[in-house]
């Protein structure tokens, strides 16, 4: 670990640039990325966290244990395929999955607006012990918050969990090698368009569901075939343009992948032309990305394929030669070129 | 998908390549007017296909890039009213004023929301009446008709709480103004298909024939702007300079005409100052004496606003086509997405974001 060689008091952020906290800075792209790495990261720092993976693996008294948290704002709060709850714990159980681990235990905190419907709470907790009970984890501690009316959006969800590393393997970006090939567990975009659907109104011919789901059994069925899983990553905000950035960037190798290849449905693909928006870049819940030895990548597809949750896998990459730590992309006419994050969220086009 | 995969079809698209190569015995410089077509250019890679004798410059046609550093200033002066909802098309969020964007004035407080249709606004001013709801009506001809359709349809419902910071534009004047500039370099236009859907082409006929240039009137698939290079270099090459419809499929000779009715019915044309290009006469829409009420500059006393724009950015010359965004000083430095100096480094369509965004390492 190295030590600030200086301690400074300005704010790494340049506030000129931003003397406020902008929704970009939440967005999962640039912005965000420079908030944490300069002003989180930067202050926190410490071997754990500066492995910048999706959660912390942790010795303790010989066990091997991943820790990670989550917070959850969405709205709407019910949307086709999910609601918060669910949401809740899929996203932190699939960031402990990320990691390589079991997971076994979460927190809740919940941030309550005074006001808010009993009834609605009600199912909300239905639904997040629902997809504890699925995923095989308890919910063993929590906290309760109750905000005055109009300084809550309803209600807000973190949940942190911890979970077990059973194989000594290291599954993490610094395992990436060249000729690995890269994997997506499915389809990508619907979580993003389905959220976006409820939210604006948006009437397709077919409800778009979210693919919010826990993706730990999946993981689990990879480890346990003796794949050689390299590195993991869910792509949730951002999506998988976001998490191969991510990947590519702190492993320092070259990721390309073929447009031709990756898995969009065609509903999906449709809302995206309409909007303006690139699929590579709308959130998934329930999708994962994974970099896996070349000679395992065939029986990774296979068992992906064979689990409900994995139908859709593909193979959508590998990982090159090149030591830039870029994102190459050949595009739909056969062209090639760089994948980049946004500065925050998408915006839609004017035309 | 239907109707998207046979235009961006990989061996056709080589075909394309190869039939242009084979026409061309000389270096041409072409220009697509429009943002959206520039975008797909450097998002599908379509420029590397083509023969080293073809130059694709990427003119101004990206509402976002050409909207005045005035306009956006009076937008940002509008916003911070606490009385006002300000609703904006998702991309001018990010366009930096002289003191920050939409944005930040939301994060100070502002009520700025995103909306998909102008409709929209006006269905928020008839749920908020004790508000102002004001929307930022950015946009070349393609927008006009629905923007001007809210206008109408506000002044027919008798809502009074809804205004419009008029901000259109006008492709045919900016594509004269361009070719008469001594600098002007473009020998060839991809002319707008979607700004063609409403308007039709007749306004480029008279163009072509005056500055002997070829428009070919191209649509925004990798195929559509493939074959509208061809198009346009066959006429060069053959020494022709007319109108041709690449995009039959959505454009006719005359347009959309209910669409041009309800425009001329509630805008006129007006001078108007447009990004790096300065001030250019009858190139934008104002609203008529019978809609001005629903003109926010009036209704809210900005019109007094002025500003300077930055020195270091180059986007009128990236707009003009006289050079490229990774022959400005600041690309990717002093000017990223994440802290643009320019319209065009922030906006989608913009050159220097789809450049910044698809190209940094290969320039």
């Amino acid at each position: 670990m190295s030590i600030p060689t200086s301690f400074s008091l300005s704010c790494p952020i340049p506030i000129s640039d931003y003397p406020t906290v902008q929704l970009a800075h939440g967005g999962g792209g640039r912005l965000m990325n420079q908030l944490v790495e300069r002003m989180f990261g930067a202050t926190f720092q410490n071997p754990a966290l500066d492995a910048r993976h999706d959660g912390a693996l942790l010795e303790i008294g010989g066990a091997r244990l991943a820790f990670t948290t989550d917070s959850f704002v969405v709205h709407p709060r019910f949307f086709p395929g999910g609601d918060i709850g669910s949401l809740a714990v899929h996203g932190t159980v699939n960031d402990l999955a990320m990691c390589g681990a079991r997971p076994l235990f979460l927190s809740a905190g919940f941030v309550l607006e005074e006001g808010m419907d009993m009834d609605e709470l009600w199912r909300i907790v239905q639904s997040m012990q629902a997809a504890a009970a699925e995923a095989g984890v308890q919910i063993v501690t929590g906290d309760t918050k109750v905000v005055d009316r109009g300084k809550g959006d309803g209600l807000y969800i973190n949940t942190s969990g911890i979970g077990l590393v059973e194989s000594g393997r290291k599954i993490d970006p610094s395992q990436v090698q060249p000729g690995d090939v890269v994997l997506v567990s499915g389809d990508i975009g619907r979580h993003g368009i389905a959220i976006m659907a409820v939210r604006e109104g948006l009437e397709f011919e077919t409800a778009i569901e979210s693919d919010s789901a826990c993706v730990a059994g999946l993981v689990r069925e990879l480890l346990d075939a003796g794949i050689d899983v390299h590195c993991l990553r869910d792509m949730t905000r951002g999506g998988m343009a976001s998490s191969l950035v991510e990947i590519a960037g702190t492993s320092g190798h070259r990721v390309h992948i073929d447009e031709t290849v990756i898995p969009v449905r065609q509903d999906v693909r449709g809302a995206c032309e309409i909007l303006g928006l690139d699929p590579l870049y709308v959130a998934n819940e329930g999708r994962f990305v994974a970099f896996v030895a070349p000679e395992d990548g065939e029986r990774a597809l296979e068992i992906l394929r064979a689990h409900p949750l994995g139908q859709g896998a593909a193979q959508v990459g590998k990982v090159g030669a090149q030591g830039d730590g870029l994102v190459t992309m050949r595009s739909a006419i056969g062209a090639t070129r760089i994948v980049d994050l946004l500065s925050g969220e998408q915006l839609p086009r004017i035309c | 998908m239907k109707f998207i995969d046979e235009y961006r079809d990989p061996a056709a698209a080589q075909q394309f390549a190869a039939a242009i190569r084979r026409i061309t015995t000389r270096p041409w410089t072409l220009m697509e007017v429009c943002g959206g077509q520039t975008h797909a250019i450097v998002r599908f890679g379509i420029d590397e296909l083509l023969p080293d004798e073809i130059r694709l410059v990427h003119g101004p046609g990206c509402p976002v890039c050409v909207t005045s550093l005035e306009l956006i200033d009076k937008a940002l002066e509008i916003a911070s009213r606490p009385e006002v909802i300000f609703c904006s098309f998702g991309d001018m969020l990010r366009v930096p004023g002289t003191k920050g964007d939409l944005f930040s004035v939301k994060s100070r407080g502002g009520d700025v929301r995103i909306v998909y249709s102008p409709l929209d606004a006006v269905k928020l001013a008839r749920e908020n009446p004790d508000k102002e709801v004001v929307f930022f009506a950015v946009g070349f001809e393609t927008t006009a008709p629905a923007n001007a359709m809210a206008v109408y349809q506000a002044e027919r419902a008798g809502i009074r709480n809804f205004s419009i910071l008029a901000s259109h534009v006008l492709v045919p004047p900016a594509m004269e103004a361009l070719l008469s500039s001594p600098d002007c370099q473009v020998q060839g236009f991809l002319a707008a298909g979607h700004v063609c859907a409403i308007m039709g082409y007749t306004e480029y006929e008279p163009i072509a024939a005056k500055y002997n240039v070829p428009i070919v009137v191209t649509g925004f698939e990798p195929l559509d702007i493939l074959h509208g290079v061809y198009l346009c270099v066959k006429q060069l090459e053959e020494g022709r300079a007319e109108v041709e419809n690449q995009y039959a499929r959505a454009v006719t000779r005359d347009g959309n005409r209910p669409a041009q009715e309800i425009v001329s019915t509630v805008f006129r044309v007006v001078h108007r100052g447009w990004r790096g290009l300065g001030k250019i006469p009858s190139s934008g829409l104002g609203l008529t004496p019978p809609y001005a009420a629903y003109d926010a500059e009036a209704k809210f006393g900005v019109a007094g606003i002025t500003a300077a724009e930055d020195g270091e950015c180059i986007s009128g010359q990236i707009m003009q086509g006289i050079k490229y965004p990774h022959e400005c000083p600041a690309f990717g430095t002093r000017c990223t997405p994440e802290k643009p100096l320019g319209a065009p480094m922030v906006s989608s369509e913009g050159a220097c974001a789809a450049y910044y965004r698809y190209r940094r390492v290969v320039v």
